[in-house]
């Protein structure tokens, strides 16, 4: 290997890992809200880019049904579950947050349906129609169980990543997919040719991620899903309802996941249930990141794509198993630290 | 009418009745107290009429039954608890802190500076620390945020359990000192406590809680006065 294919890989490998740090973060921001290890991420990266990929052909894209679905399904469990406790005072709020919001992008869809939008409004609008699927599964699964133990809420991730791939199969079919370019300019830089679709990729993984830290630090919402995180008993007697700040985790990391669709979409070929590969990748970088450090799990994630793609150089054959097998070492190094942060906190 | 009244409440934890039948009233404005010994059910009392805990029996807030509102409804009307473990996002600022008491009224940005630049007011010591994490902050500084958090949401009553626990006696004198000077917003308060006469001294009107029933009730003056209760509680007068 020479200088100038290790610079190649490291491009490479960065682009990579910039499309796990949205997830990655996602990961953590869903964990720290509302203590589910939310298997199921990739697929909304996935579903994301198989509903763009449907748009640029002109098809009404599967999440269409499945968001139906899902809002109806929602809307139903709500009214039953106010008529239960005699609270039908909200109900006209609810029924707009669980069945009309989600009806919105739906509907564009339809109506957009054999149309061009354009390459903006096509990323737009199968970003629209994937935000609402984590937060109303979190209404119809989550919602019931959201006491009960870490372990148990991961149980029930991994039961509805099942699901869902069996959802995704059904809504998009099994044939895989890659979208157009986002744009075929090339630039070079000491005599090295990069793609700007590279380029885009870190920029938009910089961006959101910058996004989330400012809407964090300087957003009353941001703090209070930082509050809930950190106290929930605390956040609760604040009057802050832990439904509402696990939808707004849903909502964000779900326009995380869909962003990462959309960007690996151009580079990879995606068939329904691809999500789960580029989401358990992720995981690895939000496991470096203990699950509760945004910039740790940012920085696990680059390492994950430099690792991938140093990795696929050497033997394309075991890139996963490389990659997996870093897991081991990294978990026996976290959880020696957790031990001693936890003797720290006990002094 | 009542601002606030509990009518034959019971909590249980298991087979366990940690509370037997309490009930009690509190007016608009008023400072009622309850006190008693380690483990008569006090914290329990407050969390069941938070919502915190499942109980029995009519509990009212201004005339609205209490069971048609859940913990996050009945802060949004005025109800306020500063529980004994006091809850503060350590890892946050105190200005942060303050600002997700102001979250009940989180339409009312223009509101939530007044209240903010209030409770600054009455706690120089938070306005100096505006920025430092509450999880750095003294015992008596954590007890002072914990009120001024609570008050930002604008409260009419508060439930305040065990405000002076863990507390050096000049601190305890400022804490009840505070507490007294609410009555001035016109902030209803129910007060339990351990340091039985310093909560007398500060509330209108008193109950003694002993394993989870009330044994005395009156004016706190008059609790002061009477030999069973001073006996037991007032350290022997």
């Amino acid at each position: 290997m020479n200088a100038q294919i290790a610079a190649i890989l490291a491009m490479d490998g960065i682009a990579t890992g910039a499309i796990y740090v949205l997830i990655g973060i996602g990961f953590v921001l869903i964990f720290a809200v509302t203590r589910v290890i939310y298997v199921p991420f990739g697929d909304i990266a996935a579903f994301t880019a198989l509903t763009l990929a449907a748009l640029e052909t002109g098809h009404v894209p599967g999440t269409v049904g499945l968001v139906i679905g899902l809002a109806v399904l929602a809307t139903l469990l709500e009214v039953a579950a106010r008529l239960r406790a005699r609270r039908l005072g909200g109900l006209p709020r609810a029924m707009l947050l669980t069945l009309v919001l989600p009806l919105v992008p739906v509907l564009a869809a339809w109506l957009a349906a054999g149309r061009d939008l354009g390459m903006a409004g096509r990323v737009a609008l199968s970003l629209a129609l994937i935000m609402p699927v984590a937060p109303l599964l979190d209404r119809i699964v989550f919602r019931p169980v959201a006491d009960a133990s870490v372990l148990l809420l991961l149980t029930v991730a991994v039961v509805l990543h099942f699901g869902l791939v069996g959802l995704g199969l059904l809504f998009f079919g099994p044939e895989g997919v890659r979208t157009q370019p986002l744009t075929d300019a090339m630039f070079t830089v000491g005599g090295m040719n990069f793609s700007v679709q590279t380029l885009l990729i870190v920029a938009a993984s910089i961006v959101f991620s910058g996004l989330l830290f400012l809407f964090f630090e300087f957003t009353l919402a941001g703090k209070a899903l930082r509050a809930t995180a950190a106290n929930p008993t605390g956040a609760r007697l604040m009057g802050i309802r832990p439904a509402t700040t696990s939808t707004i985790a849903y909502v964000l990391a779900s326009l995380l996941a869909g962003i990462s669709g959309i960007l690996i979409a151009p580079v990879t070929t995606i068939f329904y249930d691809s999500g789960f590969l580029i989401g358990l990748k992720a995981f690895v970088g939000a496991i470096i990141g203990a699950m509760a450090s945004y910039p740790l799990t940012a920085a696990g994630a680059i390492f994950v794509g430099l690792l991938e793609s140093f990795a696929s150089f050497w033997s394309s054959d075991f890139k996963d198993a490389i990659v997996f097998g870093v897991l081991i070492p990294v978990l026996l190094w976290r959880s020696l630290g957790f031990r001693e942060s936890e003797e720290e906190t006990e002094e | 009418m009542a601002l606030l009244s509990l009518e034959n409440l019971w909590v249980s934890y298991g087979k366990v009745e940690a509370v037997r039948g309490v009930s009690l009233a509190i007016e608009p404005g008023e400072i009622v107290t309850v006190i008693g010994p380690n483990g008569a059910g006090k914290t329990t009392l407050l969390s069941a009429a938070m919502g915190l805990l499942p109980s029995r029996g009519a509990m009212t807030f201004d005339g609205v039954d209490l069971r048609r509102l859940d913990i996050e409804a009945r802060v949004e009307r005025g109800f306020c608890l500063v529980p004994e473990t006091r809850e503060l996002f350590a890892n946050m600022s105190v200005a942060d802190n303050l600002l997700l008491g102001g979250y009940a009224r989180r339409r009312d940005a223009a509101g939530r500076r007044r209240a903010l630049d209030e409770v600054m007011e009455r706690f120089p010591r938070l306005a100096e620390r505006r920025t430092q994490p509450a999880g750095t902050l003294s015992g008596g500084e954590r007890q002072m945020l914990a009120l001024g958090r609570a008050l930002m949401a604008r409260p009419r009553l508060l439930l305040l359990d065990e405000p002076s626990l863990g507390l050096a006696p000049l601190i305890v004198r400022e804490v009840f000192h505070i507490i007294a000077s609410l009555h001035g917003l016109g902030v209803a308060i129910l007060l339990v406590e351990q340091n039985a006469r310093a909560a007398l001294e500060t509330a209108d009107t008193g109950h003694v809680l002993e394993a989870g029933e009330i044994v005395h009730s009156g004016p706190a003056a008059a609790l002061m006065n009477d030999p069973k209760v001073a006996a037991s509680y007032l350290g022997g007068r």
